[in-house]
């Protein structure tokens, strides 16, 4: 057990020199006060707590749009947004080093004295006054006894001194005074993890900045120089940064993302990146991420391939280089362009991460960017009913890819193929992102190709459902979609329904012309509602012009003319593509079905066009974190001086026994002893059982019990 | 604080009078027990050696030694470590190389799959619980014994499931095998056996099993936890390991977090039987409720952090905690009397959490050595980090409050219930609460 260790309180008075001054001491015994030290940790673990439930380093307009204009302009001018860099907690985490650093030099040489005494020269009297004592009465000699009880206590492990006096002689034993270097290990522990941390943080980066006189940037310029203001040399003492290399290419600058823009950080080597290889495991989990690359070093031409993965980095010139994450490294696509206006289908090629214009007759061009390409996609088919469900990052980092999907159970897991995003921006700049599989994935037993849509990065996307037709394409879909803008063909679909379903007359003749007419008129006005806004136009339509006790029934009836003429309308559009009339069966039931509302749908997606991926070669990019870090080796020292300071404050007891051995009046010789303790506890109890037995062994039951 | 101690048990002077050394003392048994290890370890070696890397191999070397030491230590284990061996072989031949047999094969299906051996754990752990709880509230020695033996009985079924599960996931395919520490389900049997063993010894050590019913709450609450993971969410199934998982680092770092939850864990349940004890007395409900309060909030972590919904199996496990904390609080006169005494639920209090302290920090520091060579940086305040970080100030305040202000009673008692609030929350409400890179256990 541990004793009083000297405590971190100014109540206890410290020893210090007398050389400092007044000010400056009370000062420091300020600095050095428990309580100091207890309210910077509670404010370093409330903004800790903070930090971990707030989102850090977001940008700033997604605080305003979760918490409005007046709380993100506090948050931010708080520093809770960046909380484990915000001023206040450095200067928090500063007094911290420093108070642990004034408690543990003022505490120190105590200990260290404190360890090196034996304290032998103890008044005999005072050994009563010690909570554990005990005494002994033997007609042997002091000699003998000494010697026996000296023996015993080594056994014990003890290490002793002798003190002769003329009365008597004082036997001093201790053991476990490196329990003392526990309290110094730990503290001085914490010091060195936390100024390594300091080397490692942000810190090291804003004094270079500052001195260099270099300012990050919001967006490098494409095409351009980068400008010396923006670079970092490869002197640049700790730094961590971010390397893009496509598949084929070779990158030296490394960007780093900080409060405020980018840096670019020069490396003394350039990185080529050979091959990147994802494994995949049955279920669809990521198995590998690996890059095969040459480093390539600047000052000596010197090539050295290696591969990096995740927990295999690279270390090169005392810099690390990890396996951090992947992206596209500009893969070529090609892409069907399918207008919801009624345009030609379009066939664009484009590569990853580039934008085309689009012109359109007779409306505003709009300027397709392609943002994202995935070959593979990792998603769970047997939650696709939950959609809209995040998407993850692109840029996600290798570590997240156990996202909830990947993390999750492999039932419903599934590769459904290649992907990709892209987004749609106006001529005022206004944009909408979009996500489209390029495979139909089976929902409720009928594939079906999905299509995302989401205003900003902050809303998931809807999904937009379109059932294959049933060469697994879309382009059934697309001329039902089509027809429905000709009015032409909706005419001929209304008379096609009309001719079918009016009642036959009774002798088997053509039916009643009136009847057909009027079937004819209801078709055509159902499709006409329908192509004008989808289902929604319809409950309108029915809100407007039926009285509210007839509206289900009217409702009912016009959706079965509307299901049966859509079915009559893409026979129509067959027919002028020199296609045979679909069958009437099941599937093409349930496609006409799916479709009705996969078309009512569309009037929400608010786009003229859908991109669908027809061909790919894919080009992967690794990205790398390059790390230079010059504090890493003094915190894995200060660790250490922490787990061994702990140990020992915890598992070795510093334990001090005295025997005093003297004449008695009666010509016996007595052994008054006791066992330092400076607070109860158990352990100190049985130990000094164990002593008592220890001592007792030869000359117990001699005396009565001392009194305590 | 003058008490008088009333049973200071002198731990057998005899044994540390002995002259003979350390290795001397050792007796056949112990000296068979070593050589079985050394055996198992070289076998291990010979037959696995391809497949592990040089971290392994270190991992391997140092494991032998460091499970002849515990059972060296703590006899029980001896046997308990020659039971599971005995137990594996049995479910390894019976597998046969055919992760199907686990199906077909009576044995495996019944008792020594993973997966049964999991569910029988379970069961054992609430026997044990009631076991303990009638043998305290009746007095009777034989139902604490009974709680004692079915408690060995659960953590020789968790452990040989463990086990079992490691064989089943290389048969499953050779490149999905890995040590069942990956995931939330995994360590949630690994967090019972841990604390439930680290209880056994301290049961032993003071010689009292009337703590028995107080440490199982917490193992029974954490079974609730994983019969719900695996029932509704079909937890149990064996994942492969992401790239970033797939370290040596792993077997190291999670086994060394879970002594830590499992000791913070029974140090929280005695510290909640000390002040039973310390309110044994009291008939005002205002004093009690804390307590209760504290109790439930406890129960209503898992509740308060899910994303969403409240599902009815919360709802009950919440009402029933709230009640059973509200019955053992009614019963408190009745109770009081029977526990051991204050010194020595401090001193357990105590040592309970020096122990998990001191393996929170190795841990928490085999955790930032990972993250260096994962994430390319010891600490970046991930969730779980920064709440590691809390837990550790917590204690370590807790510890030098002790040790410096000598800290003890209902204070220190209340301030280790809370202790177990804020671990829990580091322990499941960030995996359920917050995002971030220590996405493995995912709910």
């Amino acid at each position: 057990m541990l004793h009083a260790v000297g405590s971190m309180s100014t109540s206890e008075s410290p020893t210090r020199s007398n050389s400092i001054s007044p000010a400056l001491a009370s000062w420091l015994d300020v600095l050095g006060s428990m309580r100091f030290a207890i309210s910077s940790l509670s404010i370093l673990a409330i903004a800790s707590i903070i930090g971990t439930v707030l989102n850090q380093r977001e940008p700033f307009l997604n605080y305003v749009n979760q918490f409005g204009p007046f709380w993100a302009q506090l948050l931010s001018w708080a520093g809770v947004v960046e909380v484990y860099n915000a001023w206040w907690f450095l200067l928090v985490l500063t007094f911290l080093i420093c108070s642990t650093s004034v408690c543990v030099t003022r505490n120190s040489p105590k200990m260290l004295r404190e360890m090196k005494t034996w304290r032998e020269s103890i008044r005999s009297s005072s050994l009563r006054a010690q909570h554990h004592h005990d005494e002994l009465t033997t007609p042997d000699s002091p000699e003998v006894l000494l010697a026996h009880q000296s023996e015993q206590l080594k056994r014990l492990g003890y290490r002793l001194k002798i003190d002769s006096r003329s009365d008597g002689v004082m036997l001093a034993g201790k053991k476990g005074a490196v329990n003392r270097l526990g309290y110094i290990f730990t503290h001085v522990g914490i010091v060195v993890i936390a100024l390594g941390g300091m080397l490692d943080s942000e810190l090291p980066l804003r004094a270079y900045s500052w001195w260099f006189d270099k300012q990050p940037m919001l967006e490098m310029p494409v095409g351009q120089a980068i400008p010396d203001s923006v670079k970092l040399s490869a002197s640049n003492p700790s730094f961590r940064s971010n390397l893009f290399v496509p598949e084929g290419g070779t990158a030296s600058l490394a960007m780093i993302n900080t409060h405020g823009g980018r840096f670019v950080q020069e490396l003394p080597f350039a990185v080529q990146l050979k091959q990147f290889k994802v494994d995949y495991y049955s279920t669809g989990m990521p198995k590998l991420f690996a890059s095969e690359v040459v480093i390539i070093d600047k000052e000596t031409g010197a090539r050295k391939e290696a591969t990096i993965k995740v927990n295999e980095p690279l270390y090169h010139r005392g810099m690390a280089i990890y396996q951090s994450s992947f992206d596209d490294g500009g893969s070529k696509l090609r892409l069907k362009g399918y207008s919801l206006e009624g345009a030609e289908t379009v066939d664009i090629p484009i590569e990853v991460g580039s934008s085309i214009p689009l012109e359109r007759a007779g409306s505003p061009p709009l300027k397709l960017e392609l943002t994202g390409f995935r070959a593979i996609n990792v998603e769970n088919v047997g939650q696709i009913d939950a959609i809209p469900k995040e998407q993850r990052k692109f840029q996600d980092s290798v570590a997240t890819v156990l996202s909830p999907t990947a993390g999750g159970r492999s039932k419903g897991l599934r590769n459904v193929g290649p992907s990709i995003q892209y987004r749609l921006r106006d001529q005022a700049g206004q944009a909408r992102e979009f996500s489209v599989y390029q495979l139909p994935v089976e929902i409720d037993g009928y594939p079906m190709f999905l299509a995302g849509v989401r205003e900003s990065v902050n809303e998931s996307f809807q999904f937009l459902r379109i059932p294959a037709d049933q060469k697994d394409e879309l382009d059934e879909f697309m001329r039902l979609h089509k027809s429905l803008t000709n009015p032409v063909m909706i005419r001929q679909a209304a008379l096609q329904f009309a001719e079918k379903s009016a009642p036959r007359g009774a002798s088997g003749g053509s039916a009643d012309p009136a009847v057909k007419a009027q079937l004819a008129q209801s078709a055509e006005r159902a499709l006409t509602t329908f192509a004008a806004g989808g289902l929604q136009s319809i409950a309108d339509y029915i809100g407007k012009n039926v009285v509210e006790t007839e509206r289900e029934k009217a409702g009912e009836m016009i959706l079965r003319v509307l299901s049966s003429s859509l079915w009559e309308l893409w026979q129509v559009a067959r027919q002028q593509a020199n296609l045979p009339a679909a069958k009437l069966d099941e599937p093409n039931g349930r496609f006409i079905q799916l479709a009705q509302l996969a078309l009512s749908d569309s009037f929400l997606f608010g786009s003229p066009l859908l991109f669908q991926l027809h061909e790919f070669k894919e080009v992967k990019a690794s990205v790398f974190q390059v790390t230079r870090s010059p504090g890493k080796n003094i915190v894995y020292f200060g660790s250490l001086l922490l787990v061994l300071g702990i140990f020992a404050m915890f598992y070795i007891r510093e334990r001090r026994v005295w025997c005093w051995i003297a004449k008695n009046p009666a010509g016996l010789t007595s052994m008054l002893y006791a066992m330092s303790s400076t607070r109860r506890s158990m352990a100190v109890d049985q130990d000094f059982a164990v002593l008592k037995t220890a001592l007792k062994d030869h000359y117990g039951n001699h005396n009565p019990q001392p009194q305590a | 604080m003058e008490t008088t101690i009333p049973n200071p048990r002198p731990s057998t002077p005899g044994n540390l009078l002995n002259q003979r050394s350390y290795l001397a003392q050792r007796s056949v048994f112990d000296w068979i027990f070593a050589a079985l290890l050394v055996g198992a370890g070289a076998y291990a070696f010979s037959r696995l050696r391809g497949i592990m890397d040089v971290y392994e191999l270190w991992i391997l070397f140092g494991t032998v030694p460091a499970l002849i030491w515990l059972g060296w230590s703590w006899p029980p284990l001896r046997t308990l470590m020659l039971v599971l061996a005995g137990s594996a072989l049995v479910a390894v031949s019976s597998y046969g190389g055919v992760i199907a047999n686990g199906e077909k094969n009576f044995l495996l299906k019944y008792l020594f799959s993973s997966q049964s051996a999991i569910l029988w754990m379970s069961m054992l752990f609430v026997m044990a619980l009631v076991s303990y709880w009638i043998g305290l509230l009746a007095q009777s020695p034989t139902s604490l014994f009974v709680g004692t033996a079915t408690t060995w009985g659960a953590i020789f079924a968790g452990w040989h499931g463990l086990l079992a599960r490691w064989h089943e996931s290389y048969l499953m395919g050779p490149d999905l095998g890995h040590i069942p520490v990956s995931n939330l389900y995994e360590v949630f049997v690994l967090f019972c056996l841990i604390t439930a063993m680290f209880y056994l010894y301290y049961e032993e050590k003071y010689k009292t099993r009337s703590l028995g019913g107080f440490v199982s709450i917490v193992i029974v609450a954490a079974v609730g936890f994983l019969l719900w993971y695996t029932f509704d969410r079909q937890a149990h199934e064996i994942q492969p390991l992401v790239p970033a998982l797939q370290s040596w680092w792993m077997k190291l770092h999670v086994p060394a977090n879970f002594i830590g939850y499992g000791t913070f864990s029974l140090a929280a349940m005695v510290a909640f039987a000390y002040l039973v004890k310390f309110y044994g007395e009291t008939s005002s409900w205002v004093k009690l409720l804390p307590l209760w309060l504290l109790g439930i909030a406890l129960a209503a972590e898992p509740l308060i952090f899910r994303r969403s919904g409240m599902p009815s199996y919360w709802a009950v496990y919440f009402a029933i905690a709230a009640v059973v904390v509200a019955i053992i609080l009614g019963l408190r006169k009745q109770i009081a009397p029977r526990l051991p005494s204050f010194e020595v639920l401090d001193d357990v209090m105590y040592k309970a959490i020096a122990i998990g302290f001191a393996f929170f920090t190795i841990a928490t520091i085999l955790g930032a050595l990972w993250a260096a060579e994962a994430w390319g940086t010891y600490w970046q305040w991930d969730p779980k980090e920064t709440w590691a970080l809390i837990v550790w100030l917590n204690y370590a305040a807790w510890l030098h409050m002790r040790l410096v202000k000598s800290l003890a009673g209902p204070v220190s008692a209340y301030w280790a219930l809370v202790g177990l609030l804020v671990t829990g929350f580091a322990f499941l409400g960030v995996n359920m609460f917050l995002s971030g890179l220590h996405s493995y256990g995912e709910l």
